[in-house]
């Protein structure tokens, strides 16, 4: 392979390409693409969390003027596939859980479909429910793997035996709460159904996703499927499949021949119909020699799962190759409630299970009598202690040398609860992170050379508001070697060639690779000076070296917390997060990336808590003044910096993914810090004021 | 949302005769929290009164220092108003502690004075709520209730006031003007909400078409100190766990005089008479204040989720108290 990563353009502070039409209100979402004298559609959902509907009578809302139809499980169309149960709505009088989806109304104003909404009466046979998490054997099981491939639980040693021979030994359970994506612009779609083809504007992560399952449940062939997502408001995973929602209004719009049904999901309908991070228990038993080298490690974790459809957590698996430890029991179990299905939501696994992890290994240095960054150090494994293989690139420990230097960690004062300031406790913690590289394989890209002398490239990914658009282009620049204003990208929808999904942080590097190796075949075949109409497709190779080596990024997380004496509230003044992740291929775009997943992080480890009732199955704070995430007056200093990591291996550019290390292992710093500045060591998320009060 | 009309009224008088006429006609002012409710079906009014345009916004020097605050003020303004700036700290404090800076440009004063309790249950129709269908239950009692009431609350409904500007009111004593169609009326803010007990429907001693006009504060005493404690789970844009507006005057190390009033604590801004009493004429010691937050809480009843308020209050008490009572210099 030719390395691609020499020229310069890779890494230059790029503005976004779709930055003036996004602050100008010209770049349209998917909601406000223009169609034809469109619909509105209003989902019906279920008052009981488990149950059937026996009665629905529909009629009040159909006397409305403005309502065209009002969609129940007595009058839809039967799908062709009910495979997948969210998208299978309609189907069945069955509930399964609390918001499930039992009808739409489809009106002239998204006020009147709104208004008729209520006036539909829904009788119910209430079957009795389980709701509430918790470790209970009924409703405890182990499921064959977690997301995205992991495997079985691991078992390497005698971790009992290890334990009870240690020098020193941690031993503690730590719980995360149902956390809620709740990106910029909620779900949304416009259905249109024209010539018994399907057309979605739908706001998702990956439109040729939307396609390969909406297809199949419609009995539709998947050519006849056109989704386009050309700018998306975030996503976090809430976007990564289609939900509920996009069915409802295709199958409305089916109905309605002729005319576009538009929906927005409200913020209540999302914490129902569009998943969250599953609520977690995880224990951690740490044990150590007499020089502070982990000698055990066990990682039990358990997470909430729904009866419809299961999604399986993977909190556990970073500890199988975060540290060494001759003697590792990693194990993950699900507890299976009649809730709404949970889903990936940034850094799925990674971002409660480190915080576990990382705060069990700050309670571990403090055992040891060790400096925490100093612990982590000390354990770093020389090959990924689960597989054996080498690192691609593991630079953790310049990170946290790097990190350490510049936060001023190394004159910190260890002692607890000791820094007092006009009623303030003031302390610093740290926390490792990390997030594995993936690359997915089988996207396609076009390069094709215009009139007016640019390149036309194509692919089908979607931008969620990263800066895709603009890394893709300076990629395409930096392969064809051209500036990056002869390159004009095309994306976002079913139109450009197959791509994977924007998800687990692998669109650049997949995407990427892909562009990279359209580029060369374009050359090969074109030459450095094409003719007009010259084109080439073209499919990145599978990378060779996958499966020779461990792939991961990493990172040091810094924090300084400030408790009220009196009150208990907590701040974070500063943060500070060092990356080793691979080449940076646009410094701003990146930076905004680290910056969003730490800020995030600060709003896990404070406010973030779905607060689920378990007499009725929901939860109870389903707005964004119940549920709180960070404000701007919360974000005090952050600091965002990487390391030049060289990684030949991952892909031909060196990317390592970068969207979602930023929020991992900010929650445990905050809490080591927090600890750090009170002595009171909180192991329940989130940090609430009342935690810390004496 | 139900279809509902709208009037925009010119004059206080017929404002008054078309809602007093209608039980389905409200008052809308800046509308945050009315909207809200009408496209929550908490509330379904068949006609809206906009109130914005009647002739009380502005803030007035009455005879004798005190002001005349309008009911249609908007919240950033009286915020920023030098007066209130200048000589009722706590006041303004209160207003730039709630809500958001949009929020509060449109938010008035009659409006946020009326402003319904947060309570989950209470915005959400498909959960029971003795407060929005009087005899269904209350959801909180038993339910998720970290934000409810320790003080003054019924089996009935454990609900908290969320102003924040209304404990501020409590504390500087106010009186709130109110026109109907028998006349005007005079009732002192502590007197306008009520206490849940059996009808925690009824929030206000207000009948249905009345109009708050103003809102009078006297004068203000020129050795007191005055300010506003929220405590909240994020730094700004989130409702008080529990907060604090106290004026406090100190006279040779002792306290001569103090008015206090606690918010997040119960179903209506919470004067703290016992602590006032316990303050009175005692030396500004630790001591004293802890006393003072102790006979005040001696009452407090906590919920499943709620029990830290009674420390929380307790602790923020003494502390605004310590640093009201610090010499200066000191
Ligand atoms: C997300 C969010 C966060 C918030 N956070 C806070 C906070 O932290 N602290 C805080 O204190 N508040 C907070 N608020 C509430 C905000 O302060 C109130 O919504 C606002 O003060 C209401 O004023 P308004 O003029 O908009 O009232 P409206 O919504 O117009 O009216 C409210 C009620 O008062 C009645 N009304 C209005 N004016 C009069 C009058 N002159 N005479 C008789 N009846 C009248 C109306 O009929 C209605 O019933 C928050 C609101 C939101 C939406
Ligand atoms: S506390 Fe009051 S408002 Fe809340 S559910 Fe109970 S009755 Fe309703």
């Amino acid at each position: 392979m030719t390395d691609v990563s020499n020229s310069g353009k890779l890494g230059e502070p790029l503005e976004r390409l779709d930055g003036p039409a996004k602050v100008t209100g010209t770049a349209r979402y998917a909601f406000e693409q223009p169609v034809d004298d469109p619909l509105y559609l209003h989902p019906l959902q279920a008052d009981i969390a488990r149950g059937r509907v026996v009665r629905i009578d529909t009629s009040p809302a159909e006397a409305l003027s403005g309502v065209h139809t009002v969609l129940t499980h007595e009058n839809a169309e039967s799908l062709s596939s009910r495979v997948d149960v969210e998208l299978a709505v309609l189907q069945s009088p069955e509930i399964g859980y609390r918001g499930q989806v039992i009808g739409a109304v489809v009106a002239d104003t998204q006020e009147i479909a709104a208004h008729a909404a209520g006036l539909v009466e829904v009788t119910y046979e209430r079957h009795p429910h389980d709701t509430v998490f918790r470790s209970d054997d009924e409703i405890v099981y182990t499921p064959d793997g977690s997301n995205p491939m992991i495997g079985e639980d691991l078992d390497r040693g005698d971790v009992d035996e290890a334990l009870a021979a240690a020098e020193y030994a941690v031993d503690a359970t730590y719980t995360t709460p149902a956390e809620y994506n709740n990106p910029m612009e909620p779900h949304a779609t416009i259905a249109v159904w024209e010539s018994a083809e399907l057309t979605l504007y739908d706001s998702n992560q990956g439109s040729y996703t939307v396609r390969d399952m909406i297809a199949p449940t419609l009995g539709m062939d998947p050519q006849r499927v056109h989704v386009f997502a050309p700018h998306v408001g975030g996503g976090f995973g809430s976007k990564g499949v289609p939900h509920a929602h996009v069915m409802l209004a295709a199958l409305a719009a089916r109905k309605l021949e002729g005319r576009p049904v538009k929906c927005a999901l409200s913020r209540r309908q999302m914490f129902s119909l569009v998943g969250y991070r599953p609520p977690t228990r995880q224990r951690v038993r740490l044990g150590a020699d007499s020089a502070g080298r982990l000698t055990a490690t066990e990682h039990s974790a358990l997470e909430q799962t729904a009866r419809v459809k299961e999604y399986a957590e993977q909190s556990a698996s970073a500890a199988r190759n975060m540290y060494v430890s001759a003697n590792r029991r990693i194990t993950n179990e699900l507890a299976v409630l009649d809730v709404p299905v949970p889903t990936w939501m940034r850094a799925p696994g990674e971002a409660g299970g480190m915080y576990a992890l990382e705060t069990a290994m700050d309670e571990m240095a403090l055992t040891c009598g060790v400096d925490p960054v100093e612990f982590r150090v000390r354990n770093e494994p020389e090959r990924a202690p689960e597989s054996g293989l080498p690192f691609s690139s593991r630079n953790l420990v310049s990170c946290l040398r790097q990190g350490a230097e510049m936060f001023g960690w190394n004159d910190r004062d260890p002692e607890p609860g000791v820094r007092r300031e006009n009623g303030w406790l003031s302390g610093t913690g740290v926390a490792a992170a990390t997030f594995p590289s993936f690359s997915i394989p089988g996207s396609k890209a076009t390069i094709g050379y215009e009139p007016g002398g640019y390149y036309r490239v194509e692919i089908g990914a979607v931008d969620l508001g990263t800066g895709s658009r603009t890394a893709l282009s300076q990629i395409a620049a930096e392969a064809l070697e051209v500036p990056v204003e002869a390159v004009r990208l095309h994306l976002g929808s079913t139109e450009q060639p197959r791509a994977s999904i924007a998800g687990g942080s692998s669109g650049t590097a997949s995407w990427g690779s892909t562009i990279v190796q359209a580029a060369r075949e374009f050359r090969a075949e074109h030459g450095a000076e094409p003719a007009e109409g010259a084109e080439t497709t073209a499919e990145a190779a599978a990378n060779p070296a996958a499966g020779e080596y461990a792939m991961n990024a990493y990172g040091a997380q810094f924090a300084e917390v400030a408790v009220n004496a009196d009150s208990g509230e907590i701040r974070v003044p500063r943060m500070l997060g060092v990356f080793a992740a691979g080449r940076i291929v646009n410094a701003r775009t990146a930076r905004s990336q680290f910056l969003g997943g730490m800020t995030m992080g600060l709003s896990m480890a404070l406010h973030e808590h779905g607060v689920l009732d378990g007499r009725f199955g929901h939860v109870v704070n389903h707005d964004l003044a119940g549920y709180h995430v960070a404000g701007n007056a919360d974000v005090g200093s952050v600091e965002v910096s990487w390391l030049d990591e060289h990684d030949p291996h991952v892909n031909p550019m060196g990317i390592k993914g970068i969207g979602e290390i930023g929020i991992v292992g900010v929650a445990a710093a905050i809490g080591n810090a927090a600890r750090h500045a009170t002595g009171i060591r909180v192991r329940e998320l989130p940090l609430t004021p009342e935690k810390f009060l004496i | 949302m139900k279809p509902f009309d709208y009037q925009r009224a010119d004059d206080a008088d017929s404002a008054i005769a078309t809602v007093s006429g209608d039980p389905e006609a409200r008052y809308i002012g800046g509308g945050t929290n009315l909207v809200d409710h009408m496209k929550l079906g908490i509330t379904e009014p068949g006609k809206l009164v906009d109130i914005t345009r009647l002739p009380y916004d502005s803030v007035e020097a009455l005879p004798g220092g005190g002001v005349r605050i309008g009911a249609t003020v908007r919240n950033s303004d009286l915020a920023a108003s030098h007066v209130i700036r200048q000589r009722y700290p706590v006041l303004a404090q209160a207003l730039l502690a709630g809500a958001s800076g949009q929020l509060r440009n449109l938010a008035t004063t009659g409006g946020n004075l009326l402003q319904r309790t947060r309570c989950s249950y209470f915005q959400d129709t498909s959960t029971p709520c003795n407060k929005r269908e009087p005899g269904t239950g209350c959801s909180a009692l038993e339910g998720w209730n970290r934000y409810h009431a320790v003080l003054g609350a019924s089996e009935h409904c454990v609900a908290t006031n969320p102003s924040d500007m209304a404990v501020a009111l409590a504390a500087l004593d106010a009186t709130v003007l109110v026109r109907g169609q028998e006349g005007q009326r005079r009732i002192p803010v502590t007197e306008l909400h009520r206490l849940p007990g059996d009808e925690p429907e009824r929030e206000t001693v207000l009948e249905h078409g009345e109009l708050i006009t103003a809102v009078e504060l006297p004068a203000p005493s020129e050795s007191s100190r005055s300010t506003y404690r929220k405590v909240r789970d994020r730094a700004s844009y989130a409702f008080a766990l529990v907060s604090v507006a106290a004026v406090v005057e100190v006279s040779e190390g002792a306290i001569s005089h103090a008015r206090i009033a606690l918010g997040g604590l119960a179903h209506k801004p919470w004067r703290a008479t016992a602590a006032e009493e316990a303050l009175r004429g005692a030396p500004a010691t630790e001591e004293t204040f802890r006393n003072a937050a102790e006979a005040e809480l001696a009452e407090a009843r906590a919920l499943r989720d709620n029990a830290f308020k009674i420390p929380m209050t307790r602790n923020t008490l003494s502390a605004v108290l310590r640093e009201l009572t610090r010499q200066e210099g000191a």
